[in-house]
Parts: structure tokens; sequence; C-alpha cells
């Protein structure tokens, strides 16, 4: 396990530089960034002195090496707008993030894993038929518009849920977090309804799946022939064998989804690291997108790592080496 | 023999197990009738595909879509069991009736530890507390010849030779003391030299608690050392049934002596194994009369139109052919 451990933490490393190269290159590529930083009547002796404070006078080599030592010593640079260090900004705005995503996906889970056991164990019956139908449609709503129909009906006509904003937060271990108030948790609700559908209908679909193929195998027979209920052989025998499929999806999926809140958080304007970095393209502010790109590479790694130890807590046969 | 004069604990009436396809009907299961004693072994031969495992499945009500039982009573202890609802249902599976699998490799689950599924028997169907049932479950593994059973309870069923997984199955259809087991093909994955050490224990196993034992099985000669009347299927239909010395010393049914004959160790010597010629048909496109009719030796113009009626033979047993084998002296 140990051994493992340090080979994981290895390729992490590895992972992590290229993304470092990919994202120094692509930076490189998106313009001078000196423009954005000198006043507009600056004249050509105060660009020059930019540039060469910001070090861009400096061959790409230097520039990437200089880029490198620094993001080792934890320096991912200040935001050009803000006047903080890039890093601090992001781990400010990521509880917002988090709190939507985790509720997302408890939400989706919670949705998904009985709808999906019974569509996959009756799939003639008509409601198996209809929640297939229904989540085709979760799958192929954009997210954008779904958000904005929620904020329609449930904020603009209900008046159940305010439509923007993240209410109040109170702070625990640091962290500014809004689901602990009623108020703060009705924020919440509508963006993580929104981000949940689509991951949703995908998990319900692949649940069915699994189970319509472990129901097949004779374990199953031979369970029901031990005299046990239907539910009890659907939930601990069927189950449990379905979800290991599922584990590898639900690692990407929460991946993409701390990723790509983006576009909800916009909808909502919800103070998350999403809406950071939408803001932060508009204003070219480039530490920025550097930290979040290298943070989401991050946030990956440590995902797909969770998952392959997840594998080997619930498959007996799967060992870590 | 003393199993015969009580009466019947089981008794298959007129079964019939359809399955409605696409290509047709399809009948695994066509009439089928017999009857058994506490404590009696009854072996079920025939071919592959003749319905075998379909009749022990039904007596289970575990038949899946699209089959159904369409006709016929299985009457287990003075019930009915084809009128029983699940629920119902699930207090005779696993307390009353017990089942053993064809392939030990995929009836475990993989994903639990043999002491769990072992022990799962006992909190669906006794009051016992966890370590009694801890204890009772050490004990079972000791007794079917798992050695370190202690130990055992935590291993995983990857981590047993299919020898020792048919042994945990063992373990678990007879831990809840079963009136009546059902074993399809039980050796029939298995390495030929574990075969007689496992039907052995399965014997010894239900002889010491006097549970009824149904052996499905294509081994004729395997289930002829074991069992005290023999049934023979083909097509999903009985034609013969009798003790299983009488039937072995003097099968009355054409197909019967062609799955004796292609015994190979009653042929030793000889320098090619007889056959039955043909295959089995399609069973959704049977034969106008007797099933066995195309492969038969002795079939004649009756039997491709008249389906033979299962009769008395004078010395005990039944068979169904129009022309039924000489008995046996």
């Amino acid at each position: 396990m140990f051994g493992y451990l340090i080979k994981r933490f290895i390729q992490m490393i590895f992972v992590l530089w290229i993304v470092s190269v990919l994202v120094f290159v692509m930076m490189s590529f998106t313009g001078d960034p000196t423009y954005m930083m000198v006043p507009l009547d600056a004249t050509d002796e105060q660009i020059e002195q930019a540039r060469r404070i910001l070090g861009l006078d400096q061959s790409h080599l230097v520039q990437y090496w200089r880029f490198l030592t620094n993001l080792l010593q934890g320096d991912f640079g200040r935001s050009f707008v803000f006047r903080q260090p890039a890093l601090q900004l992001i781990m400010e705005r990521l509880p917002a993030t988090l709190e939507i995503v985790f509720l997302a996906m408890i939400m989706a889970l919670v949705v998904a894993i009985p709808l999906g056991v019974y569509a996959g164990a009756y799939p003639q019956r008509a409601g198996s038929r209809a929640l297939m139908a229904g989540s085709l449609v979760g799958i192929s709503l954009p997210g954008f518009w779904l958000g904005m129909v929620l904020i329609f009906i449930f904020a603009v006509k209900l008046q159940m849920f305010p439509s923007s904003g993240r209410g109040p937060t109170e702070v625990i271990w640091g962290m500014r977090l809004s689901f602990l108030s009623w108020e703060g948790f009705r924020h919440l609700i509508l963006p993580a309804v929104t981000l949940s559908i689509g991951t949703l209908a995908i998990l319900m679909r692949i649940i069915r799946a699994e189970m319509m193929e472990v129901l097949r195998q004779d374990y199953i027979k031979f369970a029901r022939a031990k005299g046990a209920a239907n539910r009890f052989v659907l939930f601990k025998h069927g189950l449990k064998n379905a979800l290991i499929p599922l584990i590898t999806v639900f690692g990407l999926m929460l991946g993409d989804l701390i990723a790509f809140a983006t576009l909800t958080e916009t909808i909502f304007a919800w103070p998350g690291i999403g809406k950071l970095l939408v803001d932060s393209i508009y204003r070219g502010d480039r530490p920025v997108i550097v930290v979040y790109l290298m943070f989401v590479a991050f946030l990956f790694v440590v995902v797909n790592f969770l998952v392959d130890v997840a594998y080997a807590l619930i498959d007996p046969r799967i060992k870590v080496t | 023999m003393t199993a015969q004069t009580d009466a019947p604990l089981l008794r298959v009436c007129g079964l019939k197990t359809w399955f409605h396809t696409f290509g047709g009907v399809v009948k695994a299961v066509d009439g089928v009738s017999f009857d058994l004693s506490p404590g009696e072994i009854l072996g079920i031969v025939g071919e592959s595909g003749g319905g075998k495992s379909m009749v022990g499945f039904s007596i289970m009500g575990l038949i899946d879509k699209p089959g159904r039982i369409e006709a016929g009573e299985i009457i287990f202890d003075g019930r009915n069991l084809v009128s029983l609802d699940d629920n119902a249902m699930q207090a005779v599976r696993g307390r009353q009736i017990a089942m053993i699998f064809q392939d030990p490799m995929t009836a475990l689950n993989p994903l639990y530890t043999i002491g769990n599924q072992l022990e799962e028997m006992l909190t669906l169907h006794t009051d016992l507390g966890p370590q009694a049932r801890r204890e009772r479950c050490i004990e079972m593994l000791a007794e079917v010849g798992i050695p370190q059973p202690e130990a055992r309870l935590g291993a995983y069923p990857h981590q047993f030779s299919g020898g020792m997984r048919q042994r945990v199955v063992i373990a678990i259809a007879m831990i809840a003391g079963p009136r009546l087991l059902i074993a399809d093909e039980p050796t029939t994955a298995l390495d030929v030299t574990i075969q007689a050490q496992l039907l052995r224990l399965m014997k010894a196993q239900v002889e010491q608690r006097r549970t009824a034992l149904i052996m499905i099985t294509h081994d004729l000669a395997a289930v002829s050392q074991m069992a005290d009347r023999i049934v023979v299927l083909y097509c999903g239909r009985v034609v013969e049934i009798g003790a299983s010395a009488a039937l072995i010393a003097g099968p009355r049914h054409p197909y019967t002596r062609g799955l004796l004959d292609s015994i190979p160790a009653n042929h030793q010597g000889r320098s090619r194994l007889p056959q039955i010629p043909g295959t089995v048909p399609d069973i959704r496109k049977l034969p106008p009369g007797c099933s066995f009719a195309p492969r038969c030796p002795r079939a004649a113009e009756r039997c491709r139109s008249e389906i033979p009626e299962l009769t008395a033979a004078p010395a005990g047993g039944a068979f169904a052919c129009h022309f039924p084998l000489e008995a046996a002296p």
C-alpha cells in the first residue's frame, strides 16, 4: 500500500508538471499582458520597464523556469486586478463552489440510485420506460436554459427561492459556508438543482444498465434461492456489484462538476471559482487563470486517486499495487 | 426401503413450464409428474436442453420471464407451491427447499465474504444471535470439509478453488436445515477428481438430516450410484421412471438404453463408444409423435404420429414408449 501511494504521488507530480507546461505555453500565446497592467497613456519607456518587472523581456525558457520555481514555492503570482495572491482568491471562493457541487452530487445520487435500481430491476414496466425517456430529456437539457427556467418558475412566479447571490454565510474552519442557515440554504437550492439534473440522468442510466447486467448473474438467482426478499437481493447483492463501474464515472463527474460549474455560477451570480474564472478571462487576469487551471488539474488527479482507492475498498478482488 | 412407505414430501403433478419467446412457445417442461418421499434421493437425468434444470427452478418458484408455469401442481408438504405468492414462497426457499447451482464460480457473490453469505441464511431463517450464528457457520464449514473454518469465514470467494467453493455452496444450502435439496448439475463444472468427493459429501449431508434430494444431472453413471429412483427426461417429458437398480439393469425406453450405452465404463475394451445418433431436436418444433422418434432405432410409423403415454411397468416404474425394450429377466 505504501509503495502504491509513492507511485501514485510520483505520477501526480508528473501530470501536474505536464499541465504546468501546457498552461505556460497557452498563456504565452494569448498575448502580452503588459498592456493590461500599464495606464493607457504609458510611454514606451514605462511599458518597457513593466515588461522588465514582469520578466517578459527574457527568453521563454527562462520565463518558464521562473514560473515553475515560483509554483514550487507556492507563489502563483498576484491577481492583476485584485492585487491579492491568486491562490488566495481561488481558495476564498472555493467553498462556495464546493457547496453547490456537493449538494448537487448528493441530490443526484439520492435520486439516481433508487430510480436506476428500479428501472434496472423492472425494465418492462411503464414507470421504467418513463424514467428512461425522462433521463434523455435530463441529459439533453442545456444547463443555462434549465437554470433560467428554474429561476422563472421558482423565483419569479412562485417566489419560493431567491434567484441569485449567495445569501448569508457563516464561517467554519475559516470557510464561509451558507448551508448552515435556512436562508443561506434556500439560496443553494436552485443552483444545485440546475447542476445536478444532467449528472442525475447519466448516473441513473448507468445504474440501470449495470443492474440489468448484474441481475443476470448466477449469484443473484442463488440469493433468491436462499429465500431473500426481492428488495434485499436488489440492494445487497445487486447494487454493490453495479456500483463498481459507476465509481469511475462518478469520480470523473465530480471533477467535471467542480471545474465546470462555471455556467451555473454565472447564471445564479454565485461567487464561486467558476465565476471567478469567467471574470478573470474577461479581465485578462492571467495569474488567476493559471492558478485555476493548475488547481483543476490537481483536483482531477486527486479524485482519480480516490477512485482507485474506492475500487479496492469495494471490490476485494482488486489489490492496489 | 423405508422411505417409500412414508407420505410423499413432494408431489409434482402434470407440471408444464413454458417460455413464450418470439420464436414460439418453448415447452421446457411439458407434463412432468413424479413424487418424492422424505429422505429419498431422486435423480433427474437427460441431455442438455432437456428441461431438467427448469424442473428444479419451477419447484423453487424461480422461473424468469418469459417463462411461466402453465399448468400442474407442485405439492410440497401439503401445500401447492404454484399457488403461493412471492412472500409465502420466500419462507419456503432456503428454509424448506434449498438449491445448489451448477457453477460454483458464479453462484457466490464476489463482493461478500464466505462468512457473510453463509450467515445471511441464518439471519433470514433463524432467530439466532450474532455469536450463535458465527459458531453455527464455523461448524457448518467444518462439516463440509473446509480446513481452518474459523479463519476462512473472512475469505472471499475468489480465494477458494472451484471444489472448495462448491463445498461452501453446499454449506449455504444445508445450514438452515432444509427438507428438500435440489442439486442442479452440482459437479459438472468441477474436475473429475473432485466430483466423487462432493457427491459423497452431499449424500452424507442429506442422509444425516434425512433431507430429500433431487439430483439433476446428465451423468447417469454418477446418479445411479446415489439415487434411490431415477427420472429420465427427454424434451421436457418423462420418458422413463423407476428404481435405480432396476432402471440400470433393464431400461425399457430406448433413450435410457442409449444413455446407458454411452457411459464409457460400461464398454471397456471396445474400440468405439456407442452413441445416440442425431441431436436433441429444436424444442420449439418438436415432431408430432414421440420426440425421440427421429433418433430412435426402434421407431415405427406409429411413433411419428402418436405421443406415447407414460405407462406403468409390471415390475415397478413406468415408461413412455410404444415399442419398449424387453423387461430384464
